[in-house]
């Protein structure tokens, strides 16, 4: 017989689009494939930035994204009582009215009480421009349950972070260690990076306390205890100190290691640096002895600089340096059994570290000039890189330890060198040319300036006027000082108490926090629907705007429902959360490849809409009208400097201008021409060590990064916290209250240092022996991967993951269900077995569990019977201490989500019916989905 | 495997139906007229119940006829040839000792091989499968083709053979049970061969492709109890086997016979469960699924 | 075409590295978005909402953990689709010649026109590589993406299975296995890439490439470094004398 006939080049589809893929924030390239004019298969766009031609599963399944039965179909005035699932489905018309009269009456009066928080969008630069000229100060979006700490330490560190805007140099790196790290935003990037690594037979070493994953691959695994990264790392800092394995040229050139230091305790100046009249900080040249400023041109700053001047000494950073880390508190023996890595294990990893970063060096002949004028032939590097994400940074020490984790970086010089750690742009960035934070209200006016930003001592806090806290999150206050992002998930918790006061409309925008992203969730929802003395709520107005009928839809009292990713614009900024490579600054959009079926709209264009419905300035004309039809209008036309607008590509009449340059009215389309991206290339001689390297700060001005140059130092001390730390030793006029004065000491140390998670003393450890974990799965983008149809046949529900000597202790097996309870309440849950965990370790995937009836599943889906959330053993705040205050659950510094803090203790139970807590099934405003699907069917 | 009631009901009912036919076929019983017609129909019902519920087995059994194509390779199509060779054969035969009253015996013999081949090829899509180590052997055509033979002469009123064969059929149950639980437990297959991991250490399958079920589970991962399984060959063994050899070997009247007859019916059902009930296929060790851990 | 072909010198199939296969489920889906769209009927999704969804996958990521004698335990990502077995039980089998395994390059196919769906093959495939789909009632496996690897309508960089183009780690290399110079041969030469379940005499072509050793560091760390001469002055004596060193100091 003959093989049957096959035709091998069939038609593959009649058009694509390229867009850019919103199935998570790491915002790769995307072909869409339409066959008559609907989505029919998506593949990644080779020609992209980001992703260079390969997809995740997620990104794959997006066709049962767009097509999900969960999308809202129109906008919704809820009819039940909050939290039943009752919504009436009303107009647009209707809709926008009754937000204006809701929010134009509280703008005129008090605008503070408007809190606009918004989830994982990519629109911060529009969405807190939108707040700012609403005039409250209670905007933020979602960084601050996120990974904080993570930003903010690496932006006062060393000018720019492993989040989002740092990778390793994939090309050059020889030892790569990744801490913490399950999936990170850069999803596909660190896949391929790593499969580039694998490739060239570099060693990666995975820090987690879980091997799955990454750290599956890793060639080395550290089974590292929970919470205790910055003991380990400063360890091996202490390592390397004791053998001198560090590198004295980088410290003295590119940090602050040189900078002097008034030494004197009873100074009013002490711990600050010694600067010159310009307010530049002195070191002393080692050429000559002498201080001078730290850029002065072609010195050599002296790492052991002392200066005594009237009467004051100044020593170098360096001093505190070698005097702290040196000292016993951090040997490996001393850590060993607390980090539950042997003292041995710790030296050799050191030991490692140094022989690959000094005897492995690479250099790449590119002569470059720094900021000081001194020319070097080459590009010398110490090959070892570092990333790190939440699993460092979403602790209460999570601050110190990131600032720890640069340390180390800086010790062995492998920050912004071949084979180090490299910036995205528009990073490097120094901490002091961001903006700082702003709270001044004014009612009917827009706020003083933009809501966030990096302060540099308690002069810059959001205070009122008789010291309270001046935001609803209270970010920026003693509590939180630098709370870069502030703080999403004490908004609903403080609202409910008052607590600095009471608002009237509560505004979100793709966050699902009547669920999974909020600590605490049956407190939440509790919060959400509580009422007072008369009867009505005490969170009085909630608007919300999802694509989807999430479990939050249900608790909103109108529901501004918005399109899917391949429905709307969208616009991926420079000004914001870029696509950038370390090579290049680049920049992208989305746009409608499909129209929307339903009655939708993209929220941003809602808001364009609603802000010239307002009145607000920068939204309406002079005469009072629209300023922009929507935001597509608006990404093309507006401009936050002359010259410099959301999109960077493509400007000026002519579509030439790269980064500066005219709104082009042609702006979209040739960035839809160009697949949706826009992308200039970092010149060879900027390559590396840009915050020194003068043709990299001269680039970063011509494409409009920053509007001169702004080389600076890194900063292994930390400037801006010793002015927190010396305010909470007594000096200066504003003042922390009482109480967080000893925790302010400790905690503001400008050097970093590790403590131990605040839960650990809040709770009895005996009674809580284990660590509980979350990790993202691959597959799954938090609450909005299970109504995908593809994906949640993957994970459709998730077990509790339990390390082997709790298996065997409790007599566990295969189909056994637990409770696992922590101080503040218990889950009773389906256990599997994980031998590769930290003895001390439970764990299980991040946001699988679903409420029943929520995104359009049947009610006895798997989620809702089987999955569950770790969330409701976390608690928003620290067990009461009898006190009579609310002491957050988040780091002192940044107020930083503790999420792995949590201490919990199991107990094998007989299965129940359904994982527990389970709550009331929702109503839901969609209906439910079809009993079958044939993707793709030929009709 | 699992246990599909249509499969089930298959092998045993056409089993039975061609162990008939087998023994009409050869000449036995020595009936005519509408005594004979009533073992034909008897026969051909029985064997077309069968292969009606495999059809129902089948996803697109509007296309059934294109099994007949690949008899040189697949034992599937063969069975299907075989099957319709038989009955065809088996009605003419039948046909002319009916209606002309005449028994071609050299037709008998062919119809009567036809069956016997017909059993052997159902028996062999099973036995060919060294997925299945339970099922890869010579025992499962020996005690395929002597269950029909037996269930055969039963209903064909050969009383003593039929009780002779459920003894020899009983001993080629044990022996298969037997034999199947070493296979078993000492697959040649191994979670290590399956996965090539085995260099570095013991093999643990931590989590599955997918939490729910999908074609594969349902298909080829069964589980049962030890227990369960003791029972269950107790049962088999006893109303399969023992009990009717020991009724049929009192030369019973009908009704006794009848009853001995749908005891050993009901043993074999039992035991046809278990077949595959028991049976673990070597995929199931991609899933964790050991092949002695029952 | 029940029987197999006389086996030809041209052996295409995938080199799955299980050193660098992070477990991302990415070649899943790609490979259903794929195949749903083109061979053969849809990969259906039964109750894809509801309290047991069951759909047709042609590709699935398996884990594993390995517990050697004396180290942590490891834990490895498994994707399987497929093998292409050169000694294909699935192929003979099949009673009604709908599977068969391709003369020019070796492919293993279901003509879904000709399939009844009696499931024999998915039983004979020792590697759960077959899932019959509960809609169309026709068995479905892993294509080899055979309309995209000559298909003259994509790119020709794009022809190239799906789940091998959207591999993020580079974890899947495709490739021509019968020739010893390509590409995918060498990396099996070199890498020491191993067959599964050998014993069963199916001979796949696909190949599977070995987790490296691991945990090096932590079974022989590497010795302790030294502690810096620090007599004179302490470490910050040293580090001035250290720093005599550097270009540029002193001059
Ligand atoms: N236990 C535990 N909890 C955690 C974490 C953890 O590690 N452990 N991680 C925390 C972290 S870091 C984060 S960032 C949060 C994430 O939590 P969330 O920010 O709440 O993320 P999602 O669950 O994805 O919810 C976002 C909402 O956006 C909606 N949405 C999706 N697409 C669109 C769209 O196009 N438009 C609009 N308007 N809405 C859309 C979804 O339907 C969903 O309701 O979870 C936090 N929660
Ligand atoms: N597929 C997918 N991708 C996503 C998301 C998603 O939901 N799905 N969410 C996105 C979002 S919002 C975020 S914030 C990022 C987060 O990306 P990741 O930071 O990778 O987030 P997590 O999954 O929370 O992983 C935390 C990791 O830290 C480990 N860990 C916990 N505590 C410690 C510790 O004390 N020390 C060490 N060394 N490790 C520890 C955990 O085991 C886990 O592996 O992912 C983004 N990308
Ligand atoms: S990582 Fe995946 S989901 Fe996220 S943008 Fe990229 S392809 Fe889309
Ligand atoms: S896409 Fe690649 S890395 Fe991801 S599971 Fe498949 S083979 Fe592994
Ligand atoms: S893997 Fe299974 S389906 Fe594929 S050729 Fe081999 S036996 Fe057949
Ligand atoms: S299911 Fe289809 S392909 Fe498989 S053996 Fe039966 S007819 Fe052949
Ligand atoms: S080769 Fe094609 S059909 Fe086979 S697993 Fe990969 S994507 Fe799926
Ligand atoms: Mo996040």
């Amino acid at each position: 017989m003959t093989a049957p006939f096959l035709d091998t080049s069939p038609p593959v589809s009649d058009e694509i689009r390229k867009t850019t893929c919103y199935m998570c924030a790491c915002r790769c390239g995307i072909d869409v494939h339409l066959k008559d004019g609907k989505v029919a298969y998506i593949e990644g766009n080779r020609d992209h930035p980001v992703n260079k031609g390969v997809l995740c599963a997620k990104g794959s399944a997006g066709i049962m994204q767009v097509n999900a039965p969960s999308r809202l179909r129109a906008p919704l005035k809820r009819v039940g009582p909050r939290g039943s699932g009752q919504f009436e489905e009303i107009s647009w018309d209707e809709a926008l009215q009754t937000a204006v009269d809701w929010l134009a009456p509280l703008r005129a009066t008090a605008p503070e009480k408007l809190a606009f928080f918004t989830g994982r969008d990519q629109s911060q630069s529009f969405t807190s421009l939108w707040a700012q000229s609403y005039g409250t100060p209670n905007y933020a979006a979602h960084g601050g349950f996120c990974s904080v700490n993570m930003a903010a330490a690496g932006i006062y560190s060393v000018g720019g972070s492993f989040w989002e805007f740092g990778q390793p140099d994939w090309d050059h790196t020889k030892f790569f260690m990744l801490f913490g790290v399950a999936e990170d935003h850069d999803s596909n990037p660190i896949k391929m990076g790593i499969g580039r690594l694998k490739e060239r037979g570099a060693r990666i070493v995975g820090v987690n306390p879980i091997r799955t994953g990454y750290n599956a691959v890793a060639d080395d695994w550290v089974e590292i205890t929970p919470g205790t990264d910055g003991l380990f790392i400063l360890a091996m800092v202490h390592e390397l100190l004791r053998a001198g394995q560090i590198d004295l040229e980088y410290l003295a050139r590119f940090t602050n290691a040189p900078v002097l230091v008034n030494a004197d305790p009873a100074s009013a100046e002490f711990g600050l640096f010694l600067r010159n009249d310009a307010g530049k900080p002195l070191v002393i040249d080692s050429a000559s002895g002498t201080p001078m400023a730290f850029d002065s041109p072609g010195i050599l700053p002296d790492l052991t600089g002392t200066l005594t001047r009237d009467g004051i000494t100044h020593r170098a950073v360096m001093h505190q340096i070698a005097t702290r880390y040196l000292t016993k508190e951090y040997a490996p023996d001393t850590v060993a059994d607390r980090v539950g890595i042997s003292a041995e294990r710790i030296r050799g990893m050191a030991a490692e570290l140094a022989r690959v970063a000094f005897d492995e060096a690479i250099e790449i002949p590119q002569p470059w000039t720094d900021f000081r004028g001194t020319h070097h032939a080459s590009m010398t590097g110490r090959p070892v890189s570092f990333h790190a994400m939440r699993g460092i940074s979403a602790h209460s020490n999570g601050f110190q330890t990131c600032r720890a984790l640069h340390l180390l970086q800086m010790l062995l010089g492998a920050i912004e060198r071949p084979g180090g750690m490299r910036f995205k742009p528009p990073y490097p960035k120094p901490f002091d040319a961001h903006p700082k934070p702003h709270c001044q209200v004014t009612p009917g006016k827009p706020l003083d300036g933009p809501h966030l930003g990096y302060v540099t001592g308690p002069a810059d806090l959001a205070l009122r006027p008789d010291g309270t806290p001046a935001r609803i999150d209270k970010a920026f206050s003693w509590e939180a000082p630098m709370s870069a992002h502030g703080l999403m998930h004490m908004v609903i918790s403080n609202a409910h108490a008052g607590d600095p006061y009471k608002i009237d409309t509560l505004m979100l925008y793709m966050a699902n926090m009547a669920w999974n992203s909020s600590m605490n969730t049956r407190g939440v929802i509790e919060m959400l629907t509580d009422t007072d003395e008369s009867g009505n709520y005490v969170i009085p107005r909630i608007i919300y705007s999802d694509a989807y009928s999430s479990e939050m839809v249900a608790y909103a009292d109108l529901i501004l429902p918005d399109t899917t990713y391949l429905e709307r614009h969208d616009c991926i900024s420079l000004l914001d959360r870029p696509i950038c490579e370390a090579d290049a600054a680049a920049d992208a959009i989305r746009w409608p490849v499909i129209e929307p079926d339903r009655d939708v709209r993209g929220f941003q264009s809602v808001l364009v809409d609603l802000g010239a419905r307002l009145g607000l300035p920068g939204f309406v004309t002079e005469d009072g009208g629209a300023k922009y039809t929507d935001y597509a209008d608006y990404i093309v036309n507006h401009e936050r400097r002359p010259g410099v607008g959301p999109l960077a590509g493509f400007r000026g009449e002519d579509g030439c201008g790269q980064g500066r340059g005219a709104p082009n009215p042609d702006q979209l389309n040739r960035y839809i021409e160009n697949g949706s991206f826009w992308m200039a290339h970092v010149p060879a001689e900027a390559a590396y060590f840009k915050p020194w390297n003068t043709a990299y700060q001269d680039w970063a001005v011509k494409i409009g990064l920053y509007d001169k140059p702004l080389p600076y130092l890194f900063n292994l001390y930390s400037e801006p916290m010793r002015r927190f730390q010396a305010a909470a030793e007594g000096h200066g006029d504003r003042q922390p209250p009482e109480h967080l004065r000893e925790r302010l000491k400790q905690a503001m140390d400008p050097l970093p240092i590790w403590y131990p998670p605040f839960e650990d003393g809040a709770v009895d450890t005996d009674a809580f022996p284990l660590h509980a974990l979350t990790q993202r799965p691959m597959a799954m983008y938090h609450s909005w991967g299970s109504q995908n149809a593809w994906l949640r046949q993957i994970h459709g529900h998730n077990p509790l993951y339990l390390p082997k000597n709790i298996w065997d202790d409790h007599g566990f097996s295969e189909g056994d269900w637990a409770q696992l309870s922590s101080a503040h309440g218990a889950i009773t849950v389906p256990v599997a077995l994980n031998a590769a965990l930290n003895p001390h370790t439970v764990w299980t995937w991040n946001a699988i569990g679903k409420r029943r009836g929520a995104w359009a599943l049947d009610k006895d889906a798997p989620e809702a019977t089987k999955g569950f959330l770790l969330n409701h053993l976390i608690h928003e705040l620290l067990p009461p201490k009898g006190d009579g205050l609310r002491w957050a659950n988040s780091d002192p510094i940044t107020g930083q989500a503790a999420w792995f803090d949590l201490r919990v203790a199991i107990k094998k139970v007989p299965a129940p019916d359904a994982a527990q807590p389970q709550f009331d099934t929702l109503a839901s405003p969609v209906g439910q989905g079809p009993q079958l699907l044939e993707q793709g069917k030929k009709s | 495997m699992h246990p599909a009631p249509s499969l089930i009901i298959f092998t045993t009912l056409s089993g039975l139906g061609f162990g008939l036919l087998f023994w009409l076929g050869l000449g036995y019983p020595d009936v005519s007229g509408w005594v004979a017609a009533t073992f034909l129909g008897l026969g051909f019902v029985l064997a077309g119940i069968g292969l009606g519920a495999a059809a129902l087995h089948l996803g697109n059994p509007q296309r059934a006829w294109r099994a007949f194509s690949q008899w040189r390779s697949s034992w599937l199509s063969r069975e299907a040839v075989m099957s319709v060779a038989a009955l065809s054969v088996m009605a003419l035969y039948g046909a002319i000792w009916v209606f002309a009253g005449e028994r071609l015996p050299i037709l008998g013999a062919i119809g009567a091989a036809l069956c016997a081949a017909t059993v052997f090829a159902t028996a062999m899509i099973y036995a060919q499968l060294k997925t299945v180590p339970r099922w890869n052997s010579w025992t499962t055509p020996a005690l395929f083709l002597t269950i029909a033979a037996a269930g055969g002469a039963a209903l064909a009123s050969l009383v003593f053979l039929a009780a002779f064969l459920m003894l020899l059929g009983g001993i080629l149950q044990g022996v298969a049970w037997v034999t199947g639980d070493n296979r078993a437990e000492k697959p040649h297959s191994t979670i290590e061969s399956a996965t090539g991991l085995g260099a570095i250490g013991k093999v643990r399958a931590f989590a599955a492709p997918h939490t729910g079920e999908n074609y594969l589970l349902r298909e080829m991962v069964h589980q049962i109890g030890r227990k369960h399984i003791k029972r269950l060959r107790v049962i088999s063994m006893l109303l399969g086997y023992t009990l009717p050899a020991i009724v049929m070997a009192t030369d019973p009247g009908h009704t006794e016979a009848a009853v001995a007859l749908a005891s050993h019916v009901v043993g074999v059902l039992a035991g046809r469960w278990l077949f595959f009930a028991q049976a673990e296929h070597v995929m199931g060790l991609y899933y964790g699924k050991g092949q002695s851990d029952q | 075409m029940t029987t197999l072909p006389p086996c030809g010198t041209k052996k295409l199939g995938l080199v799955i590295d299980l050193d660098t296969c992070v477990g991302c489920h990415a070649c899943v889906v790609s490979c259903k978005g794929w195949n749903t769209e083109n061979y053969g009927a849809p990969l259906s999704d039964a109750d894809p909402y509801g309290a047991n969804p069951l759909g047709t996958f042609l590709n699935r990521v398996h884990s594993y953990e390995v517990q050697p004698e004396s180290a942590p335990t490891q834990l490895i990502h498994f994707p399987k689709s497929c093998l292409h077995c050169d000694d294909a039980p699935c192929v003979t089998v099949c009673p009604t010649g709908a599977s068969y395994k391709r003369v020019e390059d070796g492919i293993v196919l279901v003509n879904e026109d000709a399939c009844i769906g009696c499931g024999l093959c998915a039983w004979a495939c020792p590697y759960g590589a077959r899932e019959m789909d509960a809609a169309a009632g026709v068995m479905k496996k892993c294509t080899l993406c055979v309309d995209r690897i000559y298909n003259e309508n994509l790119p020709e960089i794009d022809r190239v299975p799906a789940c091998v183009r959207t591999c993020p780690s580079g974890a899947r290399h495709f490739g021509d296995l019968g020739d010893p110079t390509s590409a995918v041969s060498q990396l099996v030469a070199d890498r020491g890439g191993f067959d599964l379940m050998p014993e069963l005499g199916t001979k796949p072509v696909n190949k599977y490439l070995p987790p490296r050793l691991k945990d090096t560091l932590a079974k022989a760390p590497p010795k302790a470094m030294p502690t810096v001469n620090v007599d004179a002055g302490g470490f910050l004596g040293w580090l001035d004398r250290a720093l005599d060193s550097l270009p540029g100091k002193g001059e």
